[in-house]
């Protein structure tokens, strides 16, 4: 009877996991299409997806490892590269975007970095 | 430090051959019993012990963690409020990191504090440019988790 019942919150914790991975990116992407400009939607992008690949690779991981018996390195692998890589992009395409141009959203109430690209502009001419 | 690891393999590799089985996990526990032996022998081999470091990096690893998730949950909150009443911006934070090692993990982990994305570190490496979702928020709260992370990095960087 024991059996069953761990089989049983397993399940449940696999389920949890993976549907929390789910909800996570899937609010990032509606996060994409709803934000105004592009530096926050790198906001939603960059952090939804972390935690959502994390949980999806979690559940898998578990379901594996409870049915079959793989201890698969892989997806822990997989998360870890995710988790680090992703500020990483996000900083890169955000800096990317500033140098080509893109305005930031309207109602944006302040901007320092403007000031020291003008600077590094004027080095450059002179 | 890299003395003690160099040590600690030659103990690890010692142990597998003592116990005459060549597989990983006498390999794990040969280490682990190295680990004991230079734990209670330190006073003896030069520089202090290196799992006080690796404790640490532990430590900011638990930090990014921990940042991580709440991050998500507060970009989670944003995403589904109806209206969006948020006040974007630049602003540059000061910084007394000086190598370029220590700078890449403070932007990291201020790209995954809630609300906050790094955007570029200027040019002598002074300041890091921080786009936030909500100025007058994050400006108050910036201070006491820019000097938490500086602290946690300067522990294991030097």
């Amino acid at each position: 009877m024991s059996g069953t019942w761990i089989n049983l919150l397993i399940d449940i914790i696999i389920s949890l996991s993976l549907l929390t991975g789910t909800f996570f990116i899937f609010s990032a992407s509606i996060g994409m299409l709803r934000f105004p400009d592009i530096y926050i939607r790198l906001h939603a992008v960059t952090k939804g997806s972390t935690l959502g690949i994390a949980g999806i690779m979690i559940g898998a991981f578990l379901f594996l490892y409870v049915e079959h018996g793989i201890v698969s390195g892989k997806l822990i692998l997989g998360m870890i590269f995710v988790m680090v890589t992703s500020p990483i992009s996000g900083h890169m395409i955000s800096r990317a975007g500033y140098h080509n141009g893109v305005k930031l959203w309207d109602k944006s109430v302040r901007d320092d970095y403007a000031e020291a690209v003008k600077e590094k502009r004027k080095s450059i001419d002179n | 430090m890299n003395l003690q690891i160099v040590i600690n393999i030659i103990i690890a590799l010692m142990w597998m051959f003592l116990s005459e089985s060549y597989t990983f996990s006498t390999f794990l526990v040969g280490y682990l019993l190295g680990i004991l032996l230079l734990f209670v022998l330190q006073r003896f081999i030069p520089d202090s012990f290196y799992m006080d470091r690796v404790i640490k990096v532990i430590k900011l690893i638990i930090l990014f963690i921990k940042e991580l998730t709440l991050s998500n949950i507060e970009i989670v909150k944003l995403v589904y409020k109806p209206k969006l009443d948020f006040e974007p911006g630049i602003f540059a934070l000061p910084t007394e990191l000086k190598s370029n090692w220590e700078i890449t993990i403070l932007a990291n982990l201020i790209s995954l504090t809630p609300g906050t994305l790094s955007i570029a570190v200027s040019e002598d490496n002074s300041k890091i440019y921080i786009h936030a979702i909500d100025i007058p928020d994050v400006v108050e709260s910036i201070n006491d988790i820019k000097e938490t992370f500086e602290k946690a990095i300067m522990e294991v960087t030097r």
